[in-house]
């Protein structure tokens, strides 16, 4: 099983510029977990941080009881191996071909044969459907094809914590659909902690057990999915919606009169192209390929989440209820609809206040 | 928080002292198994490929020069039969280990920082690091060390080609005698000449690579950094090398005597 991220109180900044601060949260271990956030809010710099190439100023980032934001530089390179990291552009080695890519992390770490490299790498390459590019320069191929060559490079060494960034960027959404439908088939095949970061709502709607936001400067929420897929935060429903009306502006924050500006021109008529609909809302979440193993993830996740229910806001908890079956529900002693039953005492009001338990100290979750 | 107040020079003292550590990183690492063999053998290759036509083509004059300002100087207060002497001395001390290195800077230097860079840029030295591989054992390291042993290769190509050069003009064109020029030879020159040039050769190669791979692994950011980078490494070199040039003289001249001294 993929081991547990803790991140507590990190700080990161560049000169005066602050990126983020107090960001508190844990992944869970053998979960998917998608950070959402616009652009420009320090996502890749919470992943490159992730794995130690960033150094925060405060904080601490705990992996099977290391920090990793004050160990030593060779503690760092043992614990690297346990990740598998996808970056944007595949950062793939301009200067080898494919298969020596993917072969890479093979031949520096490991003492297998030639003919042992050359079966796990044909075997990860047909996952990611490039069987027949081996011998192709990453120069020479789409920038989808080199987004899969680094997965497959980052799949070789059976990583127990899988970061992606911006697995959909320069993607097609039908490629995005399938990379979506790889990630999970991966996560129900080794059972890897999977951690991606991205803007895209679909994406962000269908694949992840665990959803989190970074909006400015700091983490809005982190939390089982459908705490922040029903949630009532403006920031959440204007990005999950992708509208103009919001908190969310060109640059990084909106100041009252371009708001007010905006409304004013929503209230004239103005369309400003974006759905009426509102796509807040608990959708059913990927499922494995049908012939391999369900993911374990699913059912831990699930007495995970029963156990604090009582905790989450009512929207949360009615989609929650409402996905289980009908076996489940009575396994877990509440009936569909019922979500006030089971909610603490006085539900908390809208919006939340910043210091409600749940929204950003995910830490026991 | 609290930054530390600026004064003048602070960024210049952290870069110096950055490229200290990367100096010391890299020597510790050379010494750390697994040593990548293959990656050496290919960047010495590829550093003479582009180092040794030019090295030739510039020691040829370089010698000529020397023998040519000598040869009117000796004359002058009547020393011919020691124009070989000082030529000699003045080739495998001194011209030889700054020609070797202002082509290891200029060609070699600028290829490293330029393919680091641009490594950099792509997010490839991240990955690297990312799959528990350094960057400094893996690229760093096997460059610095090409350019060390091409550099002393290099300088004992020059100091031959240099000499030849320098007897060929002075025997044809200032009608110098063939025999004082090679017979006076060792009357100034002694073998310490030659290993202070190799060792100065050595170091000078050893600065190139690293500042080469310092600012490669530094660039401020985009395509037009690494261009800039790769500038700001041949000029940093090419300053570096001429001053650790005259304190190694300067060592050289104090502890070794002169000979006959």
């Amino acid at each position: 099983m993929g081991v547990e991220v803790v991140v507590e109180g990190l700080t990161k900044s560049f000169g005066k510029q602050t990126i983020w601060r107090d960001v508190t949260l844990s992944i869970p271990p053998g979960e998917v977990s998608v950070m959402l956030g616009p652009s420009g809010t320090g996502k890749s710099v919470f992943l490159k941080s992730l794995v130690g190439l960033l150094k925060p100023e405060q904080g601490k980032i705990i992996i099977n009881g290391t920090d990793l934001v004050r160990c030593p530089e060779s503690k760092l390179y043992e614990i690297r191996k346990m990740f598998g990291v996808l970056f944007q552009d595949g950062a793939l080695f301009g200067s080898m071909n494919l298969f020596d890519n993917v072969a890479f992390p093979l031949r520096e770490h490991t003492r297998k044969t030639e003919a042992e490299v050359r079966r796990i790498v044909l075997e990860k390459m047909e996952m990611v459907g490039l069987v027949g590019a081996e011998k192709k320069l990453p120069g020479e191929i789409s920038g989808g094809m080199r987004k899969r060559a680094g997965l497959a490079r980052a799949l070789v060494l059976d990583p127990e914590i899988i970061l992606c960034d911006e697995p959909d960027s320069g993607l097609d959404p039908v490629r995005t659909a399938y990379l979506s439908q790889l990630l999970i088939d991966l996560n129900a095949q080794i059972d890897a902690t999977i951690l991606i970061v991205t803007h895209n709502i679909t994406v962000a709607r269908t694949v992840p057990d665990n959803l989190g936001m970074l909006f400015r400067r700091e983490l809005v929420m982190f939390g089982p999915r459908e705490v922040l897929l029903t949630s009532d935060e403006p920031v959440v429903e204007q990005f999950l919606n992708g509208r103009r009306i919001g908190p969310i502006g060109m640059s990084e924050e909106k100041d009252q009169a371009t708001m007010a500006a905006e409304l004013a021109h929503r209230d004239a008529g103005h369309s400003d192209g974006s759905p009426d609909e509102d796509v807040r809302g608990v959708v059913p979440q990927i499922e494995p390929t049908p012939g391999l193993p369900a993911r374990d993830a699913v059912r831990r996740r699930k007495d995970r989440v029963m156990s604090i229910i009582h905790t989450l806001p009512t929207e949360a908890q009615q989609g929650i209820i409402a996905s289980l079956t009908p076996a489940e529900q009575s396994k877990y002693g509440v009936l569909a609809g019922a979500g006030q039953r089971v909610a603490a005492p006085t539900p908390t009001p809208y919006p939340r206040t910043r210091d409600t338990e749940w929204q950003r100290r995910a830490g026991d979750l | 928080m609290s930054a530390p107040v600026p004064f003048p020079g602070a960024g210049a003292l952290r870069e110096t002292g950055r490229l200290f550590a990367l100096g010391i990183d890299v020597t510790r690492s050379a010494v750390k198994r697994p040593f990548q063999l293959r990656e050496f053998i290919q960047q010495s290759w590829f550093i003479v490929s582009v180092t040794v036509l030019p090295t030739a083509l510039v020691s040829i004059p370089f010698g000529a020069v020397i023998a040519l300002q000598l040869g009117s100087l000796t004359r002058q207060i009547g020393a011919q039969s020691f124009t070989g002497a000082a030529s000699v001395l003045a080739i495998i001390q001194q011209a030889s280990p700054i020609v070797t290195a202002l082509l290891i800077a200029g060609a070699g230097g600028s290829a490293i920082c330029a393919d680091i860079g641009s490594r950099k840029i792509r997010e490839e030295i991240d990955a690297m690091e990312v799959l528990g591989v350094s960057p400094i054992q893996r690229l760093v390291v096997p460059r610095v060390l090409a350019a060390m042993l091409v550099s002393v290769l290099l300088n004992g190509m020059v100091s031959v080609v240099g000499v030849m050069g320098g007897y060929f003009f002075n025997v044809v064109l200032q009608d110098g005698t063939p025999g004082a020029y090679l017979a006076s030879f060792s009357a100034l020159a002694q073998l310490p000449d030659l290993w202070i040039s190799e060792f100065k050769a050595l170091v000078f190669g050893f600065i190139a690579g690293i500042v080469a791979a310092y600012r490669g692994l530094n660039p401020a950011g985009g395509p037009k950094g690494v261009g800039d980078a790769v500038n700001q490494a041949v000029v940093i070199t090419f300053l570096l090398l001429f001053f650790v040039n005259f304190v190694l003289t300067t060592i050289y001249l104090t502890v070794v005597p002169a000979k006959g001294s």
